[in-house]
């Protein structure tokens, strides 16, 4: 920290002034890239993250190759003494044990994989683009249209967004796209509001004033300097939102309005491994909250890995 | 200032009756009723209660019916199903109850995760960053469902200190663990943003003037970077603290704390619409009102920003 | 009448020996009593309303039989014992009923519980104004001109109930009814304090203004937390009372309330569906398991709307011939439930259960059965049948459902695709018959096979499969009058069997954990009719 101190003032701030003022910015703005990725790369944790969280990936695709088991074939002998003969075993190829219904945990922690992580970052994905397309639009363009834009705001988020959700499954009935626009669309707000903020404060910055002053475009300014520069609070942001986003939607598993049977998903395994946890079942809450618990750590070193890559004030 | 505070409040009301009618005709839309039951009522005991509760009258009428009832007798109206008792006698049992817990988490969440934030961005890649960031990762990754049942687990069963659950009219020892399992998550994104944003304040032009300066580091920390530094933080302020409120259905549903959470999730189910449409207008305008202070907080600290 | 000669001579020798527990020891049993005589419990859900009128949940109920009493009780086995009511005489025809009441019966306020105070509660239960969701059941009793009345049409002095003098009831019913005293233990019947719900209007159900004739007062309610009721010192047995207080405590969730029930916060609580066998090996004096009169179906959807081969006897009779009941009942409930092949539960009074003919055979002989059936209708594995399956939001459905699916699966190669949907959802697309397969219970109004059969009588309201036989409708009508009716039960049962429009799968069990001190739980009450005051704690 201290050695990015001392770079020398005057140097970053023509860097940056350039940059915001260069109407061929794609030259640069590659190299800003390049910048950001070389960084990254150097980050060990972040790096390692990528690595787990890739394995992640990996196995919620592929794992169902590697097991003779499907999730939802009950094994009868099994069923009704989970506890004596459902514990996880090498040896008969069930690595994760059974469930509460005699079915191999295994497969349903991959297939819960998957529906989770797609939640997850469809959901984080459709927050933060309208989140921020929003809120930097309100935060920029200001007055009136600020004014209507985040009463609007204020309106979607007088109504709990888990409430909003609750109504949006009862009403339409229960499908997984449901599941992903009714996440989605109600986590943006919160974007919204934080891009807002800062947009108004980076509003005011001299960059911007001068970007202003020689007649670039609302919309340009808005998507080549403004956005660029929320980009750090956005990311980290965003990382909040993916696990934000599981969790919510483990949350609609717990009220039961989840994925449907034979389904699920990584907030219904753990709400049904929790509810066993003290008969002496733990693993059927140890192996998905284990999942969930390494793959929110790698969002998030991944996310803080992203900020120092890419701010831009770091170089 | 009292402008600004004047015209929210006059969008605040429009803006109450749009979230009122949508959430209203939601409901409507939903399958089902107030009085759908595993045994269908008889025709003739249907219309009666639907006489009786104004629910024969048109949709249009029974809204306004339901708008006069609140502004001339400030009545919001019966429980359909829980019929000793209306939707005032609803709120004044469990507002109470959810704002002690939520409050309280508030404070804890602002003050823990905010001192863990800075903490750690001062601190930077240091054992305590390490710690602070572990911590709260470990706090946000447990749903508040599987830590709400564990620490019953620990607290009441094996090491017996606290009760597992009930309000007891709002003894300390019933508060403890509701706060606990409403506050960590909240925690852990204030102390995850405050890192984060102290970081890139520390980093900023002006900062490094000031170090340039020779000032000493508490008096940069403390009069020149903390207070740019909340600002995103305080942006997640008003979403935290309505989460909090309005969130506590797991607390409720698992300490059986006897709040308005656990009403307003159950009314959706219930078709209960007079208990969802006062819980919506009482949550809707907490929030009108959190925003407005968080606006407000806004403007004091960047004194750039124009209300 | 047929009392419990037991239960009365209980009564009397508690009332007798009441001064004896001042010192400490139970009045009829010797057993030593706790000094602290407070019963908690865990309740799922809030209660609806404690007005005996008005109440329409289960838990409700149980509080509205501690507060108030009725005509009748009943005691821990369910036969009728005295309440306010100490007999009653019936006419020949079996039209009019006169009882007579107890002149020691007192209100809480001190007033004198009366013939009136039923009359008043009766007109009340059938009043349009009071919009009661329980006013059918002044139908169910059979109450002359209840229907006019309940309609409006008629003057509610019209129905069929009088206060001959403070301490006679005269009713008179519509049509004979052999068994009208069994209805009288209903919360809906128990008598109201006139003055007090004229005094404070909806407001009289709260602690403070209520005024009530049982062995206990509501002194405290925080709703979604908890309600107290304590002893009523004006109840006519009041001295025979041990339990001082009664806490309900509202916790949702199961498992957390049996962790409280481990840390001694709750005196009883249900059992998790599963955990059984263990908490038998762990705490065998306290969990507690009893047949209920309920039972566990899937309804099979006959209606015009119904696909085509649901229409087909074959496959119905296939889906239920491949349901292993024994593996539900044993292995995904292992909660004391039996393996249903009847609609109506063994445990009814009165009722044999009829042999079947897919009751006697072995698994592996319905499931050859089923099969075959099924590839008569023209499904096999290339050509698989599928179906859908509903079920409302719950942990156990859960479980059901899916074994279920996949033994249709595994013995037929039935596709089905679960979908489990929010109790009100789930209510109106089963009620429209909008679905194919949906779960469903019954538990018996009353103690009798009619409360079950009923619902297969084409015009019911509960006909969820909407299923229609002339045979099955006369045979219910003709019962009716019967003195012993179960020749035309047995036959109902077995054209079910055939025709198939439900699939039984278990009958119901209780599950409780009950605390080691708390004495005289009634788990030979079928219908769960339990009362505070015959409960008593021992000291340890």
């Amino acid at each position: 920290m201290t050695d990015k101190l001392v770079q020398p003032f005057s140097q970053k701030r023509t860097a940056e002034l350039a940059e915001n003022l260069s109407a061929g910015g794609e030259v640069k703005g590659r190299s800003l890239w390049a910048d950001a990725r070389r960084r990254f790369v150097a980050n060990r944790a972040a790096m390692a993250s990528v690595v787990v969280l890739v394995l992640i990936f990996a196995f919620s695709l592929f794992g169902d190759h590697v097991t003779q088991f499907d999730n939802e074939t009950i094994d009868w002998d099994v069923m009704g003494s989970v506890k004596e003969l459902g514990a996880p075993s090498l040896t008969n190829g069930h690595w994760f044990g059974f469930d509460e219904s005699g079915r191999d945990l295994y497969a349903r922690v991959v297939q819960g994989s998957r529906i989770s992580l797609s939640v997850g970052l469809v959901g984080a994905f459709i927050a933060v683009m309208v989140g921020t397309l929003y809120g930097s639009v309100a935060g920029f363009v200001g007055g009136r249209v600020d004014g209507v834009m985040m009463r609007l705001v204020d309106i979607f988020m007088s109504i709990p967004y888990m409430f909003v959700l609750i109504l949006l499954l009862v009403v339409f009935g229960r499908s997984i796209s449901m599941l992903f626009v009714g996440i989605g669309l109600t986590a943006w707000l919160d974007m919204s509001r934080i891009v807002r903020g800062q947009t108004l404060s980076l509003k005011n910055r001299e960059f911007v004033e001068a970007a202003v002053a020689i007649g670039v475009p609302t919309h340009r300014i808005i998507l080549r300097h403004i956005v660029p520069n929320l980009l750090g609070v956005v990311v980290v942001y965003a990382t909040l939102l993916v696990p934000q986003m599981i969790l919510t939607e483990s949350f609609i598993s717990f009220l039961g309005l989840g994925v449907q049977e034979p389904d699920t998903s990584w907030g219904a395994l753990i709400s049904e491994g929790v509810k066993s946890m003290n008969y002496g079942t733990l693993w059927q809450l140890a192996f998905p909250l284990c999942f969930f618990v390494i793959t929110i750590f790698c969002f998030f070193f991944i996310g803080d890995g992203l900020r120092d890559a890419l701010d831009p004030k770091d170089r | 200032m009292f402008n600004f505070i004047l015209r929210r409040v006059a969008v605040a009301i429009p803006t109450l009756l749009i979230l009122l009618v949508a959430s209203f005709w939601l409901m409507q839309t939903a399958p089902g009723g107030p009085f759908t039951s595993e045994r269908p009522l008889p025709q003739q005991v249907l219309d009666n209660i639907n006489a009786k509760y104004g629910l024969d009258d048109p949709l249009w009428k029974q809204l306004w019916n339901y708008l006069v009832g609140i502004a001339t007798e400030f009545d919001f109206g019966p429980s359909y199903k829980y019929k000793d008792r209306t939707v005032n006698d609803i709120i004044a049992q469990g507002f109470p109850v959810t704002l002690t817990y939520g409050i309280i988490s508030f404070l804890v969440a602002v003050i823990v995760g905010g001192a863990l934030g800075v903490a750690a961005a001062i601190r930077q890649n240091s054992w305590l960053d390490y710690f602070a960031v572990g911590v709260t990762i470990g706090a946000q990754v447990l749903p508040n469902f599987v830590m709400g049942p564990i620490l019953i687990l620990v607290f009441t069963l094996w090491l017996g200190w606290l009760p597992g659950g009930g309000w007891n009219g709002g003894q300390w020892q019933h508060i403890i663990m509701p706060v606990i399992a409403l506050s960590t998550s909240y925690m852990a994104s204030i102390a995850r943003l405050t890192r984060s944003s102290m970081l890139e304040v520390l980093r900023s032009n002006f900062i490094r003037t000031a170090r340039a300066k020779g000032l000493p580091d508490r008096t940069i920390i403390l009069r020149h970077a903390l207070k740019p530094s909340l600002l995103p933080v305080i942006s997640y302020l008003g979403p935290a603290f309505v989460g909090m409120v309005t969130g506590s259905f797991i607390i409720d549903a698992i300490f059986g704390t006897g709040g308005i959470g656990y009403f307003y999730v159950n009314s959706a189910f219930n078709r209960d619409y007079a208990v969802m449409m006062g819980l919506t207008i009482l949550l809707g305008s907490m929030t009108i009102l959190f925003n407005m202070v968080i606006d407000i907080l806004y403007a004091w600290i960047d004194p750039k920003i124009r209300l | 009448m047929t009392f419990s000669t037991k239960a009365l001579l209980l009564a009397s020798a508690v009332s007798l020996a009441a001064p004896a527990f001042a010192a400490g020891t139970h009045p009829v049993t010797g057993e030593p009593l706790a000094d602290d005589q407070t019963f908690t419990y865990r309740v799922l859900d809030e209660h609806t309303s404690v007005d005996p009128q008005i109440v329409e949940d289960v838990t409700g109920s149980e509080i509205v039989r501690d507060l108030f009493e009725g005509l009748y009780n009943q005691d821990a086995e369910g036969n009728l014992e005295p309440g306010v009511a100490l007999s009653h005489t019936v006419n020949e025809d079996n039209t009019v009923y006169t009882f007579t009441l107890r002149p020691d019966a007192k209100w809480s306020d001190g007033k004198t519980v009366t013939a009136g105070d039923f009359v008043y509660a009766w007109r009340r239960l059938a009043d349009p104004a009071t919009a009661s969701a329980y006013q059918w059941y002044v139908e169910v009793m059979n109450l002359k001109n209840a229907g006019p009345v309940m309609a409006g049409e008629m003057g509610l002095e019209e129905l069929g109930v009088r206060a001959i003098d403070d301490t006679t009831l005269e009713v008179t019913l519509e049509n004979p009814m052999p068994y009208f005293a069994l209805t009288t233990t209903h919360t809906s019947t128990f008598p109201a304090p006139a003055w007090a719900i004229e005094a404070h209007g909806p407001d009289w159900i709260k602690p403070g203004n209520i005024v009530v004739n049982g062995a206990y007062t509501l002194t405290e309610h925080v709703p979604n937390e908890r309600s107290v009721r304590e002893r009523n010192p004006m109840y006519w047995n009041n001295d025979a009372t041990i339990i001082d207080k009664v806490v309900a405590l509202v916790i949702n969730d199961e498992n957390v309330a049996l962790t409280r029930y481990f840390a001694g916060e709750l005196d009883r609580t249900e059992i998790p569906a599963g955990q059984y066998p263990s908490l038998k090996g762990s705490n065998p004096e306290e969990a507690t398991v009893f047949p209920r009169l309920c039972s566990y179906y899937y309804t099979i959807n006959m209606s015009d709307s119904a696909p085509e081969f649901l229409k087909d006897v074959r496959v119905r009779q296939a889906l239920s011939l491949a349901v292993n009941r024994d593996i539900i009942v044993e292995k995904v409930l292992q909660g004391g439930q039996t393996a249903a092949y009847t609609f109506t539960p063994g445990a009814t009074a009165n009722f044999q259960v009829p042999a079947v003919e897919y009751a006697g055979m072995t698994q592996a002989e319905r499931n050859a059965r089923a099969a075959e059936l099924l590839s008569e209708a023209g499904y096999d594995k290339s050509n698989p049948l599928e179906i859908d399956l509903i079920y409302n939001t719950s942990e156990a459905h859960k479980k059901v459902a899916i074994a279920i699916a996949q033994m249709w699966k595994q013995t037929l190669g039935v596709k089905v695709t679960m979908s489990n949907q929010e109790w009100k959802t789930f209510l109106e697309t089963r009620g429209n018959q909008d679905y194919q397969i949906a779960r469903a219970g019954w538990c018996g109004d009353y103690n009798e096979a009619s409360t079950f059969l009923d619902l297969v009588q084409s015009g019911s309201g509960y006909n969820d499969a909407k299923y229609a036989s002339a045979e099955v409708d006369a045979l219910l009508a003709e019962a009716k009058t019967m003195a012993d009716p179960q020749a035309n039960y047995t036959k109902i049962e077995e054209i079910i069997a055939v025709d198939m429009p439900l699939i039984p799968i278990y009958h119901y069990a209780g599950n409780f954990m009950i605390a080691t001190d708390l004495e005289n739980w009634p788990v030979k009450n079928v219908e769960q009719n339990w009362y505070s005051r015959n409960l008593y704690k021992i000291a340890e």
